[in-house]
């Protein structure tokens, strides 16, 4: 199907998606949970008719409208990226993929762009109650775009709802039903947009503790830390719920991404999980050097997470390359042979339908079908391909995971000192505060690597890899934009911290 | 209802809603045309302020706009959206960097320590509405005068102009093309603010202008117009998809369509009555009658390109390779969902209007922004 692969190009490539994801990234997380902490906030103002609450909004949406900007900059990129350095991807998928991005644009993006003039230059020119409406709508708009964003990367992680057409040589949709309502789409969705919650609580929290440290702003800081304890408590709880039921649809879906992120090589009954580790960087598929130079494991414990019972056999990498018959595991090398057959045969078919041999073609689409399954594994040369950078992934979910647990107790110290009426007396308390504004991010940044570098080398989990997704592109093109949007992006994000500190430090009485 | 239509019937529905979006855009270019007026009409910081804030005010709508165009084809016309953003790369990423510079600028312009200056961002806004819509035009004037790309066996487009998408700006047709809709866009900037501001020295400054720059177009637009109608073009073949070069294709199109030359002719008349209204009468709001006409002039041209058995993406490397509304959809099954999607779009424009309605029920002024100190 592709004559040349050119490496280089595809990493290329994958860098500079990565590069527009993790800009991206920064930016929507607080979109999406700070468009609901302003429109508690305004409904707070609008029930009491307090003007401080109305103040206290505002300040809070200025630093929203600053993020939702570059948010808005970074976000069609994306959408445009996939055609032009993922066209063949774009091609043999668009009938699937290109659907939740209209529906994106038709049903969220319209409903943000409407209703966030009125958000912000409506208050002398709608009534209090359209206003509030609106900004629920931005919320709602805003969340709803991750819907459908996530539904079309849902399917990628694991496709479902569609057939392979040998006669078009791509995927077309069977069911949009089951594609949105998809398992894994569904629990990418909660669980992202739940840690946009949390991540905007704990920015509103940090910002406000460092107003209380420097003895400013003290009923605003306090009444905004109310709020977004509660937001970032309910939040935290509701990541940790999404993420282990996340973590138990990918050990149905992708075994081989739950197996990078644990490190597990050789699948045991049962199998313990290891909370804390060093991975021998040295240890490759089917060596017998031991995983790790150093780990504090808990028994059972990941049996219990992805098979919901003590005992249950977790593959491990080794397991999913060179199959476990015991277990009904087949190896990445059959896969890749039968995928070697399938592409073959798809070519045969082609052929033959060309020179209208339709004999010839009937045959090559019967074998062709009995080999379907293992398309994507006939576009890898080697088995080892079919494992995720293991060490990234590992760590990455150890600091998403660590993280969410310290938000956790942090939002109950937070909620416990408030209610005693000590918070402002606790400097260390909000020096943490104000340390997990940043943390936030590691751990939001550390969530996507799990789940995109895990997934690799798939586009398209177990049909398209990268190599084939990609577009008829030499690597110097595509590593010039890697920079130009490297160097725009970065002088982008320096125009927005730069603006955003001095907001605050001008901070709500300046309004 | 939608199943039950036969797979090019729904081709069709899905070229006329790509073209309505298209067009939509067409007109929302108002807010580039706008921008690129903010360093010439103002005299003074507070004239410039009070026009970028009532842009300000509709850029989303805009940009929104461009991202469902883009996700409609995508959805739609894959086959389009692979080989022409993958073929033609540079002029693709060209016009996507306008736009992002564009949408930081609104919000940073008159911060305080905004990093680049507040000049830099006005200029920002200035290159989306000049280059940006420039580019775009270029790019839907290949619709006509193809593009040098092959497709193989599976579909794989591979581009043959080192330029990758860029040469598309060094034709004369497709440079016409652009211009045309630069200055377009700019007298309808000129007519939006016209209708938005409530300020009599801006106001007065902007009738001219929006005059103006329609002259400007219309050499352009002449061009484009006598190049269509003596151009050849890319037929379909309906029952073997065949694709053949054909003289006066476009002309023959007009002549076959004469609904299409209707409304060609239509929009055009309407254009110029919102401009003649607004320069010599009182009236402000010849938005409304150039707005429509600039919808209706760009569904002609659309339909144009694709209707009629006509390759809307001809390649000029390989006729063969050449993308019509028939070899470069989706399934039968995405259109069909996609349609019963589409249905919502009618209660969006209504939700959009309403809001729309209850922002500009007042118009803007000098006064307001001073006592706003979140404007832009």
């Amino acid at each position: 199907m592709i004559e040349q692969i050119d490496i280089s190009m595809v990493n290329w490539a994958r860098a500079t998606f990565a590069l527009t994801a993790m800009y991206h990234w920064i930016f929507v997380p607080l979109t999406l949970g700070l468009s609901f902490l302003c429109a508690f906030f305004e409904s707070i103002y609008v029930r009491t008719g307090n003007e401080q609450w109305k103040k206290l909004t505002k300040f809070w949406m200025t630093l929203f409208g600053i993020n939702f900007a570059i948010g808005v900059a970074t976000g069609i990129i994306l959408e445009f990226e996939f055609g032009t350095n993922w066209s063949n991807y774009s091609w043999m998928v668009g009938d699937i993929f290109g659907a939740p991005l209209a529906i994106e644009g038709i049903l969220a993006f319209f409903l943000e762009a409407t209703f966030f003039a009125v958000m912000f230059f409506g208050w002398n020119r709608v009534s209090k109650k359209f206003h509030l409406f609106s900004t629920w709508m931005v919320a709602v708009g805003s969340n709803l775009s991750a819907l459908w964003i996530l539904v079309a990367n849902g399917w990628m992680q694991n496709p479902i709802g569609m057939a392979f057409n040998p006669d078009t040589a791509r995927f077309e949709m069977q069911d949009l039903w089951a594609v949105i309502s998809s398992p894994v789409a569904i629990s990418h969705f909660v669980h992202a947009t739940s840690s946009g919650f949390l991540l905007a609580s704990l920015f509103v929290l940090g910002i406000s503790s460092w107003y209380l440290l420097k003895k400013r702003h003290i009923q605003f800081a306090k009444r905004s830390i109310a709020v977004a304890c509660v937001f970032g408590l309910l939040s935290s709880l509701f990541v940790a719920f999404t993420g282990d039921e996340h973590a138990f649809i990918t050990a149905r879906t992708q075994p081989m991404k739950l197996a990078a992120m644990e490190a597990l090589y050789d699948g045991q009954k049962p199998t313990g999980l290891v909370a804390i580790g060093l991975i021998n960087p040295n240890k490759q598929p089917g060596d017998d050097k031991d995983t790790f130079s150093f780990k504090v494991e808990i028994p059972g414990m990941l049996s219990l997470l992805a098979k919901r019972s003590f005992d249950g056999f977790v593959p491990g990498i080794n397991d999913l390359v060179f199959g476990n018959e015991e277990h009904g595991v087949m190896g990445v090398d059959e896969k890749i042979r039968r995928g070697k057959i399938a592409v073959a045969t798809l070519g045969d078919y082609k052929g033959a339908k060309s020179a209208g041999d339709e004999l010839a073609a009937s045959k090559a689409l019967t074998l062709f079908d009995e080999h379907r399954d293992y398309l994507g594994y006939g576009h890898l040369e080697s088995a080892e391909q079919a494992v995720p950078p293991v060490g990234l992934t590992f760590y990455a979910f150890r600091i998403m995971v660590g993280l969410g647990t310290f938000f956790i107790l942090l939002f109950l110290v937070y909620g416990y000192l408030m209610e005693k009426r000590q918070l402002e007396n606790k400097p260390t308390i909000l020096r943490l505060g104000v340390l997990s504004l940043f943390l936030a991010w590691v751990a939001s940044q550390a969530g996507w690597v799990v789940s995109e570098v895990g997934r690799q080398p798939w586009a398209i989990q177990d049909m398209l890899p990268v190599t084939v997704a990609r577009s008829n592109l030499d690597s110097g093109t595509v590593a010039v934009t890697f920079f130009l949007f490297l160097f725009l992006f970065t002088a982008l994000l320096i125009a927005e911290l730069k603006i955003m500190t001095k907001q605050i430090s001008i901070g709500p009485e300046g309004d | 209802m939608f199943g039950s239509l036969d797979w090019s019937t729904l081709q069709q529905l899905w070229w006329l809603i790509v073209s309505v979006v298209g067009s939509l855009f067409v007109f929302l270019t108002f807010v580039q045309g706008g921008q690129t007026l903010i360093m010439t009409i103002p005299g003074t910081e507070d004239e410039k302020t009070l026009m970028v804030n009532s842009l300000g005010r509709k850029w989303e709508l805009t940009f929104t706009t461009l991202v469902l165009f883009g996700g409609a084809f995508y959805a739609s016309f894959p086959l389009f959206y692979a080989s022409s953003f993958g073929g033609a790369y540079w002029v693709w990423l060209a016009i996507l960097f306008t736009f992002i510079i564009q949408a930081v600028s609104y919000e940073y312009r008159r911060k305080p320590n905004n990093f680049l200056g507040q000049r830099t961002y006005e200029v920002f806004m200035c290159i989306n509405g000049v280059v940006g819509v420039l580019l775009i035009g270029a790019a839907v004037g290949t619709f006509f005068s193809g593009s040098n790309f092959t497709l193989n066996d599976y579909n794989l487009v591979k581009w043959l102009h080192p330029l990758r998408g860029l040469e598309a700006a060094f034709s004369l047709f497709n440079l016409s093309f652009g211009l045309f809709l630069v200055f377009l866009a700019r007298t309808l900037g000129a007519l939006y603010l016209t209708n938005n501001l409530d300020h009599d020295g801006l106001v007065e400054k902007l009738k001219k202008s929006s005059f103006n720059n329609l002259l400007c177009a219309l050499p352009f637009l002449l061009y484009v117009l006598v190049s269509l109608i003596l151009m050849d073009g890319y037929a379909v073949n309906p029952a073997d998809g065949a694709i053949t070069l054909e003289a006066n294709k476009y002309l023959n199109n007009l002549l076959q369509m004469p609904l299409n030359l209707v409304l060609l002719l239509a929009g055009l008349v309407l254009v110029v009555l919102g401009v003649v209204l607004n320069r010599f009468t009182a009236s402000v709001r010849g938005i409304w009658p150039a707005g429509l006409g600039t919808v209706l002039t760009c569904l002609a041209v659309f339909f144009l390109a694709g209707y009629n058995n006509t390759a809307f993406y001809p390649s000029k490397a390989d006729i063969a390779s050449s993308l019509t509304i028939y070899n470069a959809s989706s399934s039968h099954y995405t259109l069909t969902m996609m349609s019963y999607v589409a249905l919502i779009v009618p209660f969006v424009l209504a939700y959009i209007a309403y809001v729309w309605r209850q922002m500009d029920g007042s118009k803007l002024t000098i006064d307001e922004l001073a006592a706003d100190k979140k404007s832009y």
